[in-house]
């Protein structure tokens, strides 16, 4: 028999996630890990790691890293790579750190075109402070900061981040992408690494939302929550492509 | 010129800006703001030809952060701004001091508190030196008082960065700033630090690195906080520095720092003409801050006089030094036009004859 | 025919592999974790699997460690 699975090499020796019982981050590292052994990237990444859940991810990932404090994962970003062009950079962000406290920085990261790749965790709340109001809880969802529900008059609207990273000009590609099912986890596998090579090539900013469950903050059972991403998340977030500039013609 | 030991007239931030590339500053990150902008215009032009980076930021947040990155790959970096926009770089200031990371930076200080005005000041002595971010950390703070010293100090502060990995802040003001003398570059004195141990470079060949100041262990939380206070005992006493004039036989010890070193230098002189036994003391090194030299002094009997641009910020870690050995008084004016010679001199006399009872401000 | 290696250590009983596995092979076990919840265990006694290595994919933990076809 022929094995067709295993533990990434980028991962580390030993790791045991810190995440909830059916948490997505556990995917989306995965993800990550995979590509940086089959890009061969590990020897040459270095990750800016950003604060909320994914706080610990250099005790997963087995490159790396440098802690960014909180939203600032793109700014610490640029500073390694106009530092060290030749070096694979990356960040990986919950939807708080990237388009809330950290949206001045990620959005003129990709304005300036920075040859980054950034990865978004977007569960609709802040999860590692117990389930509050964040830019992406959607219109009428109940968290501990919003127990009434979202609405317009206390709340505004949610980001629709990937949709406003693609209208920057210095954005190579990106994509929203989910991980409720097994041909999704695969079509963000493939835009992961696709937000990865934009960066290898030269080409600008690389840039995937990964619409993801936090079964812990939203009171329901993993498999219940991946049937909101579905239902609640996507009409909101629709998945798709929304920058590739290597399939744009004259690009 | 710029790397020479000819004598050029130069503006104390092209001296900075300059200083820095000769120091080997590979990226430059900042945000635009009065009266240290000429810095970022500078390096805007210099960099790109020197195949260094260099990136008009969109925040004084996103530049320091920037900053962190860079020098955590084991480059030479630095950010440059002025008071309330330090303000916004404190948070990074804290971490990159947790994390021991060399970050420089650069503050040419103006007016506050809040927006402040533009004219000089030097209101941030609290900022800098104890720290304006969370938690226990310290920051090394060297403070000019000449264009000569922001050459000579942006060197050393790359240096003394990269030596303890430890943040450094170059306390300039708007004065040294904006005002040309005479400087002469010469060469960086100092010899190249070694950073393969920690730096970030992607982990090939060996272990994977993560720089990062999350305490989840309480245990290990209590000993990084003590060790980043060793390592501070031990910059303490190797880099502490600073300058006196006449003080030995002195009965009043003129002390500022940065460019009002200037002035209490000519008020010194002034009032020994006049017969008062005047010395002068200047911190270098802010942080750390010579208490030892100051306490020496104090229990020789020599009283002292503060001079400073603000409400009293040096005047207390003075205070503290002399512990009630000798007598100090202070002599301010909290922002605007720097305390004149004789404005020094009127104050110093008010100030004996009045055995230090009270404090001399201007108005 | 296919054969997957759960480590039960990494398993947090969320149960996804259970609800994924296309022939249901992966069961609730009598086992618990350090936490009292129930463990799965790979029950293939037809040797229906055929590696497709879904479990493997959706398990957030890497509780699946190796899966062969």
């Amino acid at each position: 028999m022929q094995q067709v699975f295993s533990i990434p090499k980028s991962m580390k020796k030993g790791f045991r996630y810190t995440f909830c019982p059916g948490c997505d981050h556990g995917v989306a590292i995965r993800l990550v890990a995979e590509l940086l052994d089959e890009l061969n990237l590990q020897d040459k990444a270095i990750c800016s790691t950003s604060i909320g859940c994914s706080v610990f991810l250099y005790d997963f990932l087995d490159v790396d890293c440098v802690e960014a404090p909180h939203g600032r994962a793109c700014a610490s970003a640029t500073g390694v790579k106009r530092a060290r062009p030749d070096k694979f950079v990356f960040t990986y962000q919950g939807d708080g750190d990237f388009a809330s406290i950290g949206l001045a920085e990620s959005m003129h990261t990709a304005l300036r075109g920075e040859c980054v790749s950034a990865v978004c965790i977007n569960n609709t709340t802040y999860g590692m402070t117990g389930g509050q109001l964040g830019p992406t809880t959607i219109m009428g969802q109940v968290t501990t900061t919003s127990p009434y529900g979202r609405n317009k008059e206390y709340y505004g609207y949610p980001i629709r981040i990937a949709e406003q990273i693609a209208l920057c000009d210095g954005t190579a590609y990106s994509a929203r992408v989910a991980l409720d099912t097994i041909p999704h986890i695969n079509q963000a596998k493939q835009a992961l690494k696709k937000a990865f090579e934009v960066q290898l090539q030269g080409l600008g900013f690389g840039f995937v939302e990964i619409l993801s469950s936090c079964p812990t903050n939203w009171h329901m059972t993993p498999q219940e929550a991946h049937i909101r991403v579905k239902e609640e998340m996507m009409p909101v977030f629709p998945l798709g492509v929304y920058k590739d500039v290597t399939t744009e013609k004259g690009e | 010129m710029t790397d020479s030991n000819e004598k050029v007239l130069i503006k104390g931030n092209y001296a900075i800006a300059q200083a820095a590339i000769n120091a080997g500053c590979q990226c430059y990150f900042g945000y635009p703001i009065t009266p240290q902008t000429e810095i970022g215009e500078y390096l805007s032009a210099q960099m790109p030809k020197l195949g260094r980076g260099y990136v008009c930021a969109e925040s004084e947040i996103a530049a320091i952060n920037m900053v962190v990155g860079a020098v955590s790959t084991g480059v030479r970096a630095m950010t440059s701004s002025s008071s309330l926009a330090v303000a916004l770089m404190q948070e990074a200031l804290s971490y990159a001091a947790s994390d021991e990371l060399p970050v420089v930076l650069v503050n040419v200080m103006r007016a506050g508190p809040g927006l402040g005005y533009i004219y000089p000041a030097q209101g941030d002595y609290n900022q800098s030196v104890t720290g304006g971010g969370n938690g226990d950390y310290k920051i090394i703070v060297l403070a000019p008082s000449t264009v000569q010293e922001c050459i000579d100090y942006t060197y050393r502060a790359f240096y003394l960065a990269q030596k303890y990995r430890n943040p450094v802040i170059l306390l300039a003001d708007g004065l040294l700033g904006q005002m040309m003398e005479p400087a002469c570059f010469g060469k960086d004195p100092y010899p190249e630090v070694d950073v393969s141990s920690w730096a970030l470079t992607g982990a090939k060949g060996r272990e994977s690195r993560a720089i990062y100041s999350l305490g989840t262990d309480e245990k290990k939380q209590v000993q990084h906080i003590y060790n980043l206070f060793k390592k501070f005992e031990v910059i303490a006493e190797n880099e502490t520095s600073y300058e006196e004039f006449e003080t030995e036989d002195a009965d009043i010890i003129l002390t500022a720092f940065g460019s009002m070193t200037r002035n209490i230098k000519a008020a010194m002189k002034v009032l020994r003409n006049k017969g008062i036994k005047a010395g002068c003391f200047r911190p270098i090194t802010l942080s750390p801050f010579p208490y030892k030299r100051i306490s020496e002094l104090a229990a020789k009997g020599k009283d002292f006089a503060v001079v400073e641009m603000n409400m009293g910020q040096m005047f207390k870690d003075v205070k503290y030094a002399i512990d009630g050995k000798s007598r100090v008084g202070l002599i301010n004016r909290p922002v605007g036009e720097w305390l004149s010679v004789e404005e020094i001199v009127e104050a110093v006399e008010k100030i004996m004859e009045k055995s230090y009872a009270t404090s001399i401000q201007y108005s | 025919m296919g054969k997957i290696v759960i480590d039960s250590n990494r398993c947090k009983s969320c149960y996804l592999c259970v609800s994924t596995c296309p022939k249901g092979l992966i069961k609730k076990s009598s086992k618990t974790n350090r936490l009292g919840d129930y463990l799965v265990e790979f029950d293939d006694k037809n040797n229906e699997c055929i590696g497709c290595a879904m479990c493997a994919k959706r398990c957030p933990d890497m509780a699946i460690t190796e899966v062969y076809r």
